[in-house]
């Protein structure tokens, strides 16, 4: 059992949990995620490793309440348990001293791609950050990353925060006024990742992105999360989750991430039966 | 070598041949004479009705009934020369436990078998015993059906169970040396007992968050109740071992990180745990697991009781399990029970390559599995939404033998032809897991990355570490883990006494 210290929203249905995982703390780095189920009866799903303080045995998870695990995690208090969780897991993000790095978060994506750029801001690198989100409210984290860039910008695909458009965008205004990245890293929705990985591609820029395929173990004895990477599969618990983003099958892993979607919302209808008072939160959509 | 020995080691003859000398037992034998012996039939296994069993993943063998396995105890001939021991590779002391149950000492019985094996209700239900200690049955020899070891055993590991009567041996002296064994599965359990056994402080690191390792993700309710495992993990956690989950050794902690936490040897049985694909087009579909995924779901993750449980598993109508083995017969019985109209094994050799037993076999033949031998598959067709719904397979026939000992099977041209499906298992084995290896410097391995050991002591290249089961031996079977767990016990005890 694990002791949560706070677990609170940051943004709509993105929640920030504290734990104490000691064994965990004490080993992470940046890029490496852990498996956490919440209940006994509960999935095992993966979660990147936001921050931690070895010091408190503590690890910070950020997650966005999307089906019946998250909504689970997401209804825990303060002193509460989490049922188990493992880690650190996958291959620790590469971190040197690139030059400028530009770092591209879609959504909960900024979470993973905290510890990652602050890594690489402390390894001495120019970091350019670049937040997109559907809407205002869905921008996390951005107090945390302009204090680990050198320059930071906003884009809403609403226009209702920053500049309206899509990271793409964005990163066409970056290349457009003379800034030649060594490095782009890009962690959001699948097709954010695609589109990036696309136009960096065509402008010759090293590209990193972190993958999110469903797992189970999470330590490469299931084959669950196989991606295909330069026409190889590999699994992204153990290979992965960080490949060359120009290499990557994107259409293939969207396919994959959909198997269970029927399962998902049977399963989310039945946690809501469950928990009646949170029926309009989950089904609700924004407001 | 990693067979068994085929030879009596001097301490076991004499330990054998003590007991086979004492009077209860010399008794026992004139109560009937070898002829009567001989000419009783085997009792066979009570096994609930295939059409009833594959509704439910409730256990397929049912167990003997007292009068039951003391009828079969009589027809053991209590050998002066058991080589029924020798095909055991925990060598279990197998006449006297069965002469035991003739005398009607169910505990006592029992009593022998844990001398050597610390999980005697796994074993009844999971060893292999026609190829181990009935396979070397005086009967077997005879042509005849041998003593049903197996279910003895089972029998009397469940009467104490049921009892309630389990009993852990006095451990007498504690000795004050830390132990880590990594891996909470047969071999690592094996090694763990036997070391509490002798005194040490023994902890074991396992990855999942449930102690086990194959025996709970692997293999199938319907064959090892998961709820007698756990008695049997108890019964390990009784003898003073310690079992800490959720811990990856080689990510959480390395073997060197340990060693500076004091622990002055190892024992690594962390599994064949990484899947074997086919490496063919469509692979990548949805719908097509590796065995270990599918099992993971439906045992580990109680998948069977989704929605309960939150993790899903898919219920297909056509289900084609790919592989001939044991982990073939699981999957393709476990989908049986989802609710699979056709469910499938496709095999590319012929009925009598096939490496499952010839109970999981039987077992799936009863239950309605469809056998397609001769069959491979060439590649695997999806729909527009990236779910699989054919396998292109293509025809073989049997050519000579290859280096296994099997008859080749070589492709028939033009054989090529479409069988529809939406879930697909690749079963065709498994390798290790390379996070431990590669976070060991110094640790040599072998060819496909098992690590490299001394089968006569366990050893591997680093002088305080042992290794054994299925990370050292690329894919064999729960008893051949325990067997070799037990060994680098008593290895392990040499080392640490400075022998």
């Amino acid at each position: 059992m694990y002791k949560i210290i706070f677990n609170r929203p940051i943004a709509y249905k993105v929640k920030h949990m504290r734990v104490k995982a000691p064994f965990v703390a004490w080993k992470r780095k940046p890029g490496n995620f852990v498996i956490v189920i919440s209940e006994e009866n509960g999935e095992r799903i993966p979660l990147t490793i936001v921050d931690s303080n070895p010091n408190d045995g503590t690890i910070d998870l950020i997650y966005q309440e999307v089906g019946t695990s998250t909504y689970r995690m997401g209804r825990k208090k303060e002193g509460e348990d989490i049922y188990r969780i493992v880690g650190p897991l996958g291959k620790p993000t590469h971190i040197e001293k690139f030059g400028t790095v530009v770092a591209i978060g879609g959504g909960v994506g900024i979470a993973p791609l905290f510890p990652i750029a602050k890594g690489m801001m402390e390894a001495g690198n120019r970091v350019v950050t670049i937040l997109g989100a559907r809407t205002k409210k869905l921008i996390i984290l951005e107090k945390e990353m302009r204090d680990i860039s050198d320059d930071l910008r906003v884009w809403t695909d609403d226009g209702s925060y920053g500049k309206k458009g899509l990271v793409t965008h964005a990163l066409q205004e970056l290349i457009e006024e003379g800034l030649r990245p060594d490095l782009v890293i890009a962690i959001g929705p699948t097709i954010m990742m695609k589109f990036v990985a696309k136009m960096t591609k065509e402008n010759g820029i090293k590209t990193l992105v972190s993958l999110n395929p469903i797992m189970v173990d999470g330590t490469g004895m299931c084959g669950a999360c196989r991606v295909i990477v330069g026409g190889k599969v590999k699994f992204a618990c153990v290979d992965g989750p960080e490949f060359d983003g120009h290499l990557v099958d994107y259409d293939n892993l969207i396919l994959r991430l959909k198997a269970y979607r029927e399962y998902e919302r049977e399963s989310l209808e039945r946690f809501a039966r469950f928990y009646p008072q949170l029926r309009s939160y989950i089904f609700g959509g924004e407001k | 070598m990693k067979k068994s020995a085929i030879h009596f080691p001097e301490d076991l003859k004499n330990k054998l041949r003590g007991r086979w000398n004492e009077e209860w037992r010399k008794e026992n034998r004139k109560k009937m004479n070898v002829k009567e012996r001989m000419s009783l039939e085997r009792t066979p296994m009570l096994e609930n009705e295939p059409m009833e069993r594959i509704k439910g993943f409730f256990e397929v063998n049912k167990g003997y009934t007292p009068e039951m396995a003391l009828s079969e105890a009589r027809r053991c001939m209590d050998c002066p020369n058991p080589t029924c021991v020798l095909g055991c590779p925990v060598s279990i002391d197998i006449p006297t436990f069965i002469k035991k149950i003739e005398i009607g000492d169910f505990l006592g019985a029992v009593k022998v078998i844990k001398e050597t094996n610390s999980l005697p209700a796994v074993c009844g239900r999971v060893c292999p015993q026609e190829d181990q200690c009935e396979g070397n049955c005086i009967y077997t020899k005879m042509g005849k059906k041998p003593v049903a070891i197996g279910n003895l055993e089972r029998f009397v590991a469940d009467y104490e169970r049921t009892q309630g009567a389990v009993e852990v041996p006095e451990i007498k002296i504690k000795k004050n040396k830390k132990i880590a064994i990594v891996g909470a599965g047969p071999a690592g359990l094996t090694a763990a007992g036997e070391l509490a056994k002798m005194g040490y402080k023994v902890k074991i690191f396992e990855a999942l968050h449930k102690p086990g390792g194959v025996l709970v993700y692997g293999i199938p309710e319907f064959r090892l109740p998961k709820a007698i495992l756990e008695k049997e993990i108890d019964y390990m956690k009784k003898m003073g071992v310690e079992i800490i989950t959720d811990f990856v050794i080689g990510k959480t902690a390395t073997i060197d990180e340990l060693r500076k936490e004091g622990y002055e040897a190892f024992f690594i049985g962390s599994g064949a745990g990484a899947p074997w694909f086919l490496g063919l087009p469509g692979e990548e579909l949805n719908g097509v697991y590796s065995a270990n995924e599918y099992l993971t779901r439906v045992n580990l993750m109680k998948a069977f009781k989704f929605p309960e449980f939150d993790t899903p598993i898919p219920r297909g109508k056509r289900v084609a399990v790919i592989g001939g083995g044991n982990t073939a017969m699981d999957s393709v019985r476990t989908a049986k029970r989802l609710g699979a109209e056709h469910a499938m094994i496709l095999y590319r050799r012929s009925r009598v390559e096939m490496p499952a037993r010839i109970e999981e076999a039987k077992h799936a033949e009863e239950e309605g599995i469809e056998f397609k031998f001769l069959t491979n598959p060439k590649r695997f067709i999806g729909d527009e939404d990236g779910w699989v719904k054919q396998v292109e397979c293509i025809r073989m026939k049997l050519g000579e033998p290859d280096a296994s000992g099997r008859r080749r099977p070589i492709p028939i041209p033009g054989s090529e032809h479409l069988i529809d499906v939406d879930i697909v298992i690749i079963a065709i084995g498994t390798k290790p897991n390379p996070l431990i290896p590669n976070t060991t410097p110094g640790l040599e391995l072998e060819k496909w990355g098992e690590i490299k050991v001394n089968w006569d002591t366990m050893k591997t290249s680093i002088p305080d570490v042992f290794a054994g089961g299925d990370i050292a031996r690329g894919g064999a079977t729960v008893i051949l883990a325990m067997g070799d767990g037990r060994k680098a016990a008593h290895e392990i005890d040499k080392y640490l006494s400075g022998e």
